[in-house]
């Protein structure tokens, strides 16, 4: 009886979810006169490069994200509570600010008449070719993405029963001991959450690569935005790129759970670690 | 010493998050246009921001799209968590990985499908994209992070509160929001919360289902970044940053005020 | 301390209805300044005047006078004359405009394609026939600018603007006094080259390079046309449209292949860059306001396009924007400074021996060269 209520969500995601994706596929499989073909798909390998590279940045992007939030994280779970909440609060501050205007603003500083290179050359360095470089494409996917490694890994380290650190150190743990052998296992739910949560916007993404990338570093989102609604209209191709891009995403994600041995209930991760 | 490296480390942190936005706010007030060369100090582009009917328009867009989506979203993903939280556990299972779809896919994805769904279906019964459209596409990414949030609520409540409603003569519409819903509304709330922030700051999904007669702020503003950028927009960029700094520290101030009456109780 | 803190209580409220006070007083766009168009008809103008319609308005960026840096409002005035509200929406190549169209997304009124693209749009049966009737300042096209061969009877389009293609450069980093298009290839700059983001465009300049047609339809030429652009682009800081006006007036870039009306605008506000034209062979573009199939207020889009053919709005548009106006009441308006500029107005005998306009090409053509480009855009 109680089940009921759930019924006019259940229609919402046949229609908005499961439909949308489904007609993806039959454009996908489709040519643009509506015939049956592979052809979108086996297409996709001229693109293989443009795969690979979505594919390295956003891996780049994923462990830096991973290597600098881990420490903050710590640190700031090892604040005082009062502390915490302040410095939760500057963390998640930024996200509210529109992404295309940061984007924009670091366009701005990497330029070679931009802000960095200036303060640079008063003390007789560069100019050095920041903007337009991979290099920038994978910081403006940092900048963008780091509170989403911020607050998952934050999240897990929180809610650490302190007395298992202090038995490891009882134990006679080094505190570097602990926190590889305690810490670091232990906060896994919250790396995977965290690595999801930036990688799989990294890999799609459209707008960093296009505002700092320059020539060379078009990625899977732009490839796919053109099709659609850019320079070489083809909604078919394009279906059979997202495709692709579902199927990488997936199979990462697979690969991920591996890792995750701890056995957590799946259902309530994503968004639990997002809040 | 080692106090020293943490505060370091954080503060070099916070620098790198904030230098981008610090940038922006102090380009705000240049004269010219310029977004490297600060050439002197004008309040002009403020008012210049409210007389620009493009970004006033897509804010107000922004804002009952956002309004819109969340409160739906939210009312549709609570009755929804509270259903899939009665089911067996193989439909609950089935449920969550559908519901799961909009959260782990690619948001351009999830905005090119949508997009050949409306389109599909504008083509076939006259309705153009729109408003409508925004909205139902937002409430499809939100409502998946309301029943996220809300799920883990239902299942720390006890089981048998609402039984004992049952027994009591409620109906199970009275014993819903006499007895579950004050259990999980602040399951409910973050999932609000969480609904209206991504509403308010998508660009990716509006960009492909918004059609030619709305913009919303992000939409607007991408096609203002492929020219050449408004300080404008930097100024309505520092008085949302105001806004939200305001929000945000009220809303600290208040919840300590709760914490420490709540200790003095105690 | 209290009395502070009940002082911005106070504050913040009353800031808040001030500024929308502001808003609401102002209306839409920027209402102050002069009229544009002295002696309107008013009673034409207004004949939709209480029926509350809502024009969609697809055009390029910054390709009508708005009240920007403190030129006329060209569509307030418009709405405040007829009732009509002008919804803008802007986009950045006719490749665009077109798969926006097509993918069914949008939904206009009036849009203003170029050349090639409105014959394209005419064979794919996506435009509107105009009623001249609806249209009386339709005569004040210039005729040179008529009957071309994108329509050749003047049904679905009235020329809005025009203008060549040329290299706008930056003349702190660039030494040459002579150069044509090679430029773009040239290794002394690379890395400070912007490159056109649309393939008509890209392709047109690596074909003149060639000596081939721009409307070459060839597949051996067009796949030489696609080597030479893929040669060019390790050299190629960006493939940009109007992102040039934040590169070239931040000084990021030294050559960008552009339209001349641009540059015009650039040049406004940055005297270190200016234009060149390219004698090789430049391409003549016509940018014409037509009406799409379908379009849910064809009769309040014309009485726009008839606003916009009034010779004061005409100039208006052109004196902002920079591009060169196809109105022949117009251009007798135009300042003298900017007809011998060197970049907006040319000799006829200069424009047919140098210059060159885009046909549409076959559709196996536009597929090659479509596919073409995005293998350059998406190599390595």
């Amino acid at each position: 009886m109680k089940k009921i209520a759930s019924a006019p969500y259940i229609i919402w995601m046949a229609i908005f979810i499961i439909v949308p994706l489904i007609m993806v596929a039959y454009f996908a499989f489709t040519s643009s006169d509506g015939a049956f073909t592979f052809e979108n798909i086996t297409k996709t390998e001229e693109y293989i490069p443009v795969f690979v590279k979505s594919i390295v940045l956003a891996a780049a992007a994923t462990a830096i994200c991973l290597a600098a939030a881990y420490p903050l994280a710590y640190i700031l779970a090892n604040m005082r509570l009062n502390a915490q909440s302040t410095m939760l609060m500057i963390i998640i501050l930024p996200m509210w600010i529109n992404l295309l205007l940061k984007t924009y603003a670091w366009q701005t500083l990497l330029g070679n008449n931009g802000l960095i290179n200036s303060v640079l050359g008063l003390i007789g360095l560069g100019p050095y070719k920041l903007l337009n470089t991979r290099g920038a494409v994978i910081l403006g996917m940092v900048y963008d993405l780091l509170p989403f490694m911020v607050l998952p890994l934050y999240t897990v380290m929180a809610k650490m029963d302190k007395s298992i650190l202090e038995a490891a150190a009882d134990l006679g743990c080094s505190k570097l001991q602990s926190i590889l052998k305690v810490t670091v296992p232990l906060s896994v739910p919250g790396i995977i959450s965290g690595i999801t949560m930036v990688f799989i916007p990294a890999i799609s993404t459209f707008i960093i690569s296009r505002m700092l990338g320059g020539s060379s570093n078009l990625l899977i989102g732009d490839l796919i935005e053109m099709q659609f609604l850019g320079n070489s209209y083809n909604p078919n191709l394009g279906a059979g790129i997202s495709l692709v891009l579902m199927a990488i995403v997936l199979i990462v994600m697979a690969v991920i759970s591996l890792i995750d041995t701890s056995g957590n209930e799946n259902e309530d991760r994503v968004g639990g670690a997002r809040v | 010493m080692k106090k020293i490296v943490k505060n370091l480390y954080t503060a070099l942190f916070i620098m790198f998050l904030y230098a981008p936005i610090f940038v922006l706010i102090i380009f705000s007030f240049n004269t010219t246009k310029s977004h490297s060369v600060m050439s002197g100090f004008t309040l002009k582009w403020y008012a210049e921001l409210f007389r620009d009917r493009v970004i006033i328009s897509s804010l107000i867009t922004t804002v009952i799209v956002a309004v819109s989506a969340s409160v739906i979203s939210t009312v549709l993903g609570t009755m929804a968590a509270f259903g899939i939280h009665n089911m067996k556990k193989l439909p609950r299972y089935a449920a969550l990985q559908v519901n799961n779809l909009p959260i782990v896919n690619p948001e351009i994805v999830t905005g090119v499908s949508l997009m050949l769904l409306f389109v599909f279906f504008a083509a076939r019964m006259s309705f153009s994209l729109g408003y409508a459209t925004l909205i139902i596409a937002h409430i499809t990414f939100d409502a998946p992070y309301v029943v996220l949030n809300v799920m883990p609520k239902l299942r720390q409540m006890d089981k048998h509160l609402s039984d004992a409603a049952a027994d009591l003569g409620c109906n199970p519409i009275q014993a819903f929001f006499k007895v579950v819903l004050p259990e999980i509304f602040p399951g409910v709330i973050s999932g609000f919360l969480m609904s209206f922030t991504l509403s308010l700051d998508d660009f990716t999904v509006s960009y492909f289902v918004s059609g030619s007669s709305v913009q919303t702020l992000p939409v607007t503003i991408y096609a203002m970044t492929r020219r050449q950028v408004s300080p404008k927009i930097n100024a309505l960029s520092t008085l949302i940053f105001i806004v939200v700094v305001t929000v945000l520290v009220v809303k600290n101030i208040i919840e300590r005020k709760n914490i420490r009456q709540e200790e003095i109780r105690i | 301390m209290k009395k502070f803190l009940s002082l911005i209580r106070a504050a913040v409220p009353a800031a808040l209805i001030a500024s929308a006070a502001a808003v609401l007083l102002s209306g839409c766009g920027n209402a102050a300044g002069g009229t544009v168009v002295p002696n309107p008809d008013t009673e034409y103008y207004s004949q939709l005047k209480d029926e509350g319609i809502t024009l969609n308005f697809a055009n390029w960026g910054d390709y009508i006078s708005d009240g920007t840096d403190g030129y006329p409002d060209v569509i307030s005035e418009f709405e405040d004359l007829t009732g009509i509200t002008i919804n803008c929406t802007t986009f950045a190549t006719n490749e665009d405009l077109y798969a926006k169209m097509k993918a069914g997304a949008a939904d206009y009124d009036i849009i203003i394609p170029s050349d090639y693209m409105i014959s394209k749009m005419i064979s794919e049966d996506m435009l509107e026939k105009l009623d001249r009737d609806n249209i009386p300042n339709i005569g004040n096209t210039d005729p040179k600018y008529l009957s071309r061969e994108f329509d050749p009877s003047n049904e679905y389009s009235v020329p809005y603007f025009w203008g060549v293609t040329g290299i706008i450069y930056n003349k702190e980093l660039v030494d040459e006094e002579d150069f044509g298009w090679e430029i773009l290839w040239d290794e002394k700059y690379a890395d400070q080259i912007l490159m056109f983001d649309n393939p008509r465009d890209a392709f047109a300049v690596a074909e003149n390079m060639l000596g081939y047609s721009m409307n070459s339809e060839d597949p051996a030429e067009l796949q030489a046309a696609a080597d030479l652009l893929t040669r060019q682009k390790p050299l190629v800081q960006a493939y940009v449209m109007d992102e040039i006006f934040n590169k070239m007036g931040a000084g990021e870039a030294a050559v960008a292949p552009y339209y001349a009306g641009d540059a015009v605008m650039l040049m406004r506000d940055y005297d270190f860059l200016d234009f060149k034209t390219v004698d090789s062979g430049a391409n003549l573009f016509i940018d014409s306001m037509c009406i799409p199939k379908h379009a849910k207020n064809k009769k309040a889009a014309e009485i726009f396009i008839n606003y916009l053919l009034e010779p004061e709005a005409a100039l208006a548009n052109s004196d902002y924007v920079g591009y060169s106006t196809p109105n022949a009441k117009a251009f007798e308006l135009v300042s003298d400074d900017i007809k011998n500029n060197g970049i907006s107005y040319f000799s006829d005998e200069y424009l047919s021996a140098h210059t060159e306009t885009f046909k549409t090409l076959s559709p196996d053509a536009e597929r090659l060269m479509s596919d073409l480009w995005t293998k350059i855009r998406s190599g390595k």
